[in-house]
């Protein structure tokens, strides 16, 4: 079709012949379809489709999304308890699960391991008896725990094996198990998140909203506010609310007011993005559109802007959850934020305060990984979702 | 000079097969002017941008040649050039010119600094010389105080003034092609016709190229020698301009040039058998007007500045007629079309009466609490400008044109539900289509969803605010047939606000000419197109471009009437106590001039 072909003309000697493309045409045929996006498919459906292209978040949303649902079940799956102490193994080292014994399948199973006090360099040293290898028991009986708090239960999915001890991320101070006390504490660190975030999305949402539709000088004042709360020390200011919560509450308590601490801190970012989104969609012609046709606030709010700033709230909430979980772990690793017996990756790394304990034994600081892995996660999630949200502009 | 051989271009993620651009081919010879003309979606401006190698991300040439006869190196290809080939030639060679001025120019670096930089790059000039050019070119491309334009940043110019500035920048550098991308698009169309004559001017002079890139055949007509009509990334027809416009042989072409709006050829009537007689008639009757302005102005505050938008307007719109607003922009014909839908206040002292039926009571609505205004939002709607912002995305389209029966409780669902599939086909649209969303649909089947909500709740009045203005010429004729077709069989009343001329013609009952928030001329489009009195209607009637080589822009005519106030003749001059009274020089037709 790129040959030219040259017409005879007679008036004009120039060197542009008329050409015309020799195809068939039909004035109906439509040129080019509306959008490459599937016709029936809403915005969610667009989304999750743009959301399931960025395989970090999705992975990241797994992640997630299996730590979350495995959280009522916490007690079943780890060896021990939270507060259970194994003192024949104090300080004791990772344990690795054998499937071999002298070039024989034997099934999962550990050496047993004896400790005896280095008392030239003033530590635990652990020697394990290769010769005797010990199964593990699934679906034992263990230690005692209410499961979801309610119901006493003792079935556990793995046991340590009689005679011997199970430690997959070695033992602390007290003897007891780190790994299942970063499990066990996995149920109040991530949650402290969720509540954290919880009463900033309130607050965020309600006085950006306000301070976005109403504008004024309750937009003024809402501003003037939250860069007042802004503009504070963060870390002295979680110090002195958190000493102010009485030290003979109980664990939950605390824990409560902690999460309410740090979402009471939280909100002037989610509030200044509610704030900026709804003066954005205000200026939208189809929210002029619905206005002229007589809608009242409460439907232009409910039908047009809440289904149009949901997705945006849900990626800024996201992105704010890392925070709120830093912020516990900072708060506990200080010692001001839950106490023991309460179990968090924030009490485990108070532990971790002596760096002498710290070089001796390295696998106390593990919960930084799960903390690093988590907010991580979050920061993906995030960003995932953010990029998901306007799934009209196709890059 | 350039020759572009069986281009093509497809996108890397792209679902379909079809490449955007396929095997395109066109040449362009020195001093030539060619035109790539095409709707959207027609890879008009994919073509231009693969030759100076600035393609949107995603994008990629997949065969083809653009062949480049440099000074220097003779021809190159500059598809596969070097990026420092390719710096060598941009600006100094091949320049370009952008749609938008405003965000094509840096906002941070004053407009000399911009200009001048083009100089220093390519290394040709010292400081001061660099300096002395820019003032030169900026004295040739119009500024009146070239100096201080130097001083200038971008936001300090006007619109018009900062494509002239765009110009310069891609002239200074003594290119032999100018690429403009649709540079004219966001101006007005006085001073469309304005930077099209300068371009012309610049190439006469230089004896450069010119490779433009427009959708309006009317810009065609005035500039180039030949022109290449593309459609989904091929060529439909080529050849010189005045064969292809004057005798177009494929059918895509002649829908084109059918489609594309021309004010009429009126006969020369003497004004007074140029009034209808039902003008006529009513010139003595009462007028049974739905809508009346009175004394109607609207200022706005910013900070310490007022902005007078309107002045004392008086227009009425009556019943069953088609009302049609003209001006540029700054005119104050979109702050009229919110104060016509309340959706602002005028200033204290003015009066919007709204007459529901003939005869009946006018309720004065700028009077009114909103609360009260309920009854009028029934039967008054908007048909909004932009398809794309005024459709939620989070919404089928059955529920975005069933809203305002929702809204006013009208019927229950299943009456809602037929109502919609019924609006949906009076529109043109497959009722089946109503549990799709906004994005499945074209520009001009969004704007087919915006006016079947608004005929919704069967208004009396519907106020079209540049209804077809973001859609392409040929959508543009199918939507302003639709309109033209629904305002006969329901017997609407239609304000309908553009700022084309051409439009207008087709569909008004009388034309309100609007300059700077006032009126400056009024009459029947027979009239006003054949006999026009006002300086500036006759400017923007000779400044639309037509597609018709043989009928070329008067430059001079524009210049005088879109210029300041104070080059019109003294008649129509504003005198120290404001502008002159709107006089009606013959029955139906009203001028702002001296009496």
């Amino acid at each position: 079709m790129s040959e030219t072909r040259p017409k005879p003309q007679g008036q004009r000697p120039q060197d542009w012949p008329h050409y015309v493309d020799p195809e068939p045409w039909s004035p109906d045929d439509d040129a080019l379809p509306a959008s490459r996006l599937d016709p029936g498919a809403s915005a969610a459906r667009l989304m999750l489709t743009r959301f399931l292209r960025h395989r970090l978040a999705v992975l990241a949303a797994l992640f997630l999304g299996f730590s979350y649902l495995s959280l009522p079940f916490v007690n079943f799956l780890v060896p021990h308890g939270a507060n259970e102490r194994d003192v024949e193994h104090l300080y004791a080292p990772p344990q690795a699960i054998h499937l071999f014994h002298e070039g024989r399948f034997l099934g999962p199973f550990v050496y047993p391991t004896t400790g005896r006090a280095d008392l030239r360099e003033y530590r635990w040293r652990y020697e394990s008896d290769t010769t005797r290898p010990l199964p593990l028991r699934f679906l034992c009986p263990g230690e005692p725990y209410r499961f979801l708090g309610l119901v006493e239960a003792r079935l556990r999915l793995v046991c340590p094996p009689p005679g011997g001890s199970l430690h997959l991320l070695g033992t602390d101070r007290l003897g007891r198990d780190v790994l299942s006390r970063l499990a066990i504490g996995a149920q109040l660190s991530l949650t402290v998140g969720l509540l954290g975030i919880a009463v900033s999305f309130t607050i965020g949402v309600t006085l950006g909203g306000l301070a976005g539709y109403l504008g004024g000088w309750v937009d003024a004042g809402v501003q003037r506010l939250s860069e007042i709360l802004k503009s504070l020390p963060e870390l002295p200011l979680w110090l002195a609310l958190s000493a102010a919560v009485p030290a003979h509450w109980s664990p939950v308590t605390v824990f409560l007011c902690i999460s309410v601490i740090l979402g009471l801190l939280d909100w002037p970012s989610l509030a200044r993005a509610v704030r900026s989104r709804f003066l954005a969609l205000r200026e939208e012609d189809f929210i002029m559109a619905a206005e002229l046709m007589g809608a009242s606030p409460a439907r232009i709010i409910r039908r047009h802007l809440l289904p149009n700033f949901a997705s945006h709230l849900l990626a800024s909430a996201t992105l704010s959850i890392p925070a709120m979980i830093l912020g516990e772990t900072a708060l506990s690793f200080l010692g001001l934020g839950l106490r023991p017996p309460a179990t968090s990756w924030g009490v485990m790394l108070n532990d971790a305060q002596n760096l002498m304990a710290v070089e001796t034994y390295p696998w106390i600081s593990a919960p930084m990984i799960p903390v690093i892995l988590v907010v991580l996660s979050f920061n993906f999630l995030g960003d995932g979702l953010r990029d998901a949200l306007d799934p009209y502009h196709d890059q | 000079m350039l020759r572009v051989e069986t281009l093509s271009i497809r996108f890397r993620r792209s679902a379909s097969p079809r490449p955007a651009v396929s095997g395109v081919s066109f040449s362009v010879g020195a001093g030539q002017s060619v035109a790539l003309v095409g709707e959207s979606g027609s890879g008009k401006t994919l073509t231009c941008r693969s030759i100076l190698g600035i393609l949107p991300r995603g994008a990629e040439v997949c065969g083809g040649s653009v062949r480049f006869g440099c000074k220097k190196a003779g021809e190159v290809d500059l598809l596969t050039l070097s990026r420092s080939g390719l710096r060598a030639i941009r600006g100094s060679q091949i320049s370009m010119i952008f749609q938008e001025p405003m965000s094509a120019l840096s906002p941070l670096h004053t407009i000399g600094a911009q200009t001048a930089e083009v100089l220093r790059l390519h290394g040709n000039a010292s400081r001061s010389q660099a300096r002395a050019e820019c003032l030169a070119m900026f004295e040739r491309v119009g500024f009146p105080d070239p100096e201080r334009a130097y001083r200038s940043y971008p936001f300090q110019l006007s619109g018009g003034l900062r494509q002239r500035a765009m110009i310069a920048m891609a002239m200074v550098g003594r290119p032999r092609l100018l690429i403009a991308d649709e540079p004219t698009t966001a101006l007005d169309v006085t001073l469309q016709a304005q930077v099209l004559a300068l371009i012309k001017t610049l190439q006469a002079e230089t004896g450069m190229a010119v490779l433009m890139v427009t959708h309006d055949l009317g810009v065609v007509a005035n500039m180039a020698d030949a022109v290449v009509v593309l459609r989904a990334g091929r060529v439909m027809e080529s050849g010189a301009c005045a064969d292809v416009l004057g005798r177009p042989l494929h059918g895509y072409t002649r829908k084109l040039m059918a489609a594309a709006p021309m004010i009429p050829d009126y006969p020369e009537v003497a004004p007074e058998a140029a009034v209808s007689p039902t003008d006529a008639a009513t010139a003595t009757a009462p007028v049974d007007a739905i809508l009346e302005f009175h004394g109607v102005a609207k200022t706005f505050e910013r900070g310490a500045s007022r902005v007078r938008a309107l002045a004392g307007i008086d227009l009425r719109v009556r019943r069953g007629e088609t009302l049609a607003i003209v001006g540029e922009s700054g005119s104050g014909k979109t702050t009229l079309a919110r104060l016509a839908m309340l959706a602002d206040r005028p200033d204290p002292g003015a009066r919007i009466l709204f007459r529901p039926a003939a005869g009946a009571e006018a309720v004065d609505l700028s009077a009114q609490p909103p609360d009260a205004l309920l009854d009028y939002r029934r039967r008054a709607q908007m048909v909004f400008q932009d398809p794309y912002a005024s459709l939620s995305p989070r919404m089928t389209v059955g529920s975005i044109i069933g809203e305002p029966l929702t809204i006013h409780g009208v019927c229950d669902a299943d009456e809602r539900h037929r109502r919609v599939r019924a609006l949906m086909a009076r529109v043109g649209l497959d009722p089946a289509w109503a549990t799709r969303y906004p994005h499945a649909f074209s520009g001009g089947q969004r704007q087919r969803i915006g006016i079947a909500r608004a005929l919704a709740l069967d208004p009396m009045l519907l106020i079209c605010d540049e209804p077809t203005s973001a859609l392409d010429v040929s959508v543009q004729a199918q939507v302003l047939d639709l309109l033209e077709s629904i305002k006969e069989r329901l017997g609407l009343s239609l304000m309908f606000i553009s700022h084309d001329l051409a439009v207008v013609a087709r569909l008004a009952d009388r034309v309100v000419v609007m300059r700077a928030g006032q009126v400056v001329e009024q009459a029947p489009p027979a009239v006003l197109f054949s006999a026009p009195v006002h300086p500036y209607t006759q400017a923007l009637i000779a400044a639309s471009p037509e597609p018709d080589v043989n009928r070329p822009i008067d430059i001079r005519k524009v210049a005088l009437g879109a210029g300041a106030p104070d080059l019109w003749p003294a008649a129509f001059r504003p005198t120290p106590d404001g502008p002159p009274p709107l006089v009606e020089v013959a029955p139906g037709h009203f001028v702002r001039r001296a009496a």
